[in-house]
């Protein structure tokens, strides 16, 4: 699959998995984890610098942004403004335009709040912003972001760090065919075979997070992500046969004695 | 002479030199300029700026950078 790479923005990616980079033990093991599991887009987050403690590493000491397209988010804002703001400072701090948004709207589901979303896009592509939004699993929002210029969407498969896996497949799938830019979908994978399922849907991608790094072992789950991703791939590109109610023999009927 | 001033920095009090510029602050807090941003009393700074602005009393200033995440 040489030639089947996703395009974003006029940038082309190499994994189809990108991946997050909290909740890991530590630097070394979130470093180990994003080279198993071949992702070359990772997502971190904005925070105050640690000013009393000056021994504390830094993230992109580990995660080189030659090699990785480091991708800031938006986590913990729950408003238009904030969510704007700290899309400012991400772009400030120096990676680049790119930036996955998020506005939530309430803190038990996380759940997004997707007119807060739209807003919040609005303004930033105006400012040059490449807006990733991570996205309810709902058709109309995702062809409102398309329509406010979001070259992706990122709809949730269940809330996040939730690890239930896809929960509204249909929707998903009615997405996937309506919506004409790539469609990650971001949040809620619990195991390989959800990332997998996710491919087969037809999404372009997958991202997450806490599957691999809450896994028992985080550094086995990454490679199997890798596989389920790229297995889940293959597998749509292939096109699946049609579910039927009764069987259909494989072997001929010719030759029977 | 330098006066001291009182500043925030990432919502702690800080006693501080006047006549000194942000890029002062980052050394002396040990901070790279590199992959940081500066947010000083809300407006945004850019990286070419550190030396050029000026601190004073009760300023504050939010210090950020990048840290492991994936959603929130």
């Amino acid at each position: 699959m040489t030639d089947d790479r996703l395009i974003i923005a006029g940038r082309e990616f190499k994994s189809r998995l990108w991946v997050g980079t909290g909740k890991y033990k530590d630097f070394a093991e979130t470093k180990k984890a994003i080279e198993l599991s071949g992702a070359d887009v990772v997502t971190v987050a904005v925070r105050r610098v640690n000013i009393t403690d000056r021994s504390k590493e830094n993230l992109l000491d580990y995660i080189d942004p030659k090699k990785y397209t480091i991708l800031p988010n938006t986590a913990g804002c729950y408003t238009v403004e904030d969510a704007v703001r700290y899309s400012r400072l991400a772009r400030a701090a120096g990676v680049s335009d790119l930036v996955k948004l998020e506005v939530l709207g309430d803190e038990r589901t996380l759940f997004p709040d997707t007119a807060g979303l739209i807003e919040a896009a609005k303004i930033l592509i105006k400012e040059g912003f490449i807006v990733l939004p991570y996205t309810n699993d709902d058709p109309i929002v995702a062809q409102k972001l398309v329509d406010v210029g979001c070259p992706a969407v990122m709809p949730l498969a269940a809330p996040i760090g939730s690890g239930l896996g896809i929960r509204n497949p249909y929707n998903l799938k009615i997405i996937m065919e309506m919506i004409k830019v790539p469609i990650i979908v971001d949040a809620g994978v619990g195991t390989a075979s959800d990332a997998a399922f996710a491919m087969e849907l037809g999404a372009d991608a997958v991202l997450m997070n806490t599957a691999i790094a809450g896994a028992q072992d985080p550094l086995a789950m990454a490679e199997a992500m890798k596989y389920a991703v790229h297995a889940g791939r293959l597998a749509y590109k292939a096109g699946r046969i049609p579910r039927k109610l009764y069987a259909t023999a494989s072997s001929p009927i010719e030759g029977m004695l | 002479m330098q006066n001291a001033v009182k500043i925030h920095v990432n919502g702690e009090e800080r006693a501080w030199r006047s006549g000194t510029t942000v890029a002062d602050l980052l050394t002396e807090l040990d901070i790279k300029t590199e992959r940081v941003a500066v947010e000083l009393n809300l407006e945004i700074l850019d990286r070419a700026a550190f030396g050029q602005r000026q601190i004073k009393d009760g300023d504050r200033v939010e210090i950020m950078s990048f840290i492991g995440g994936g959603s929130f």
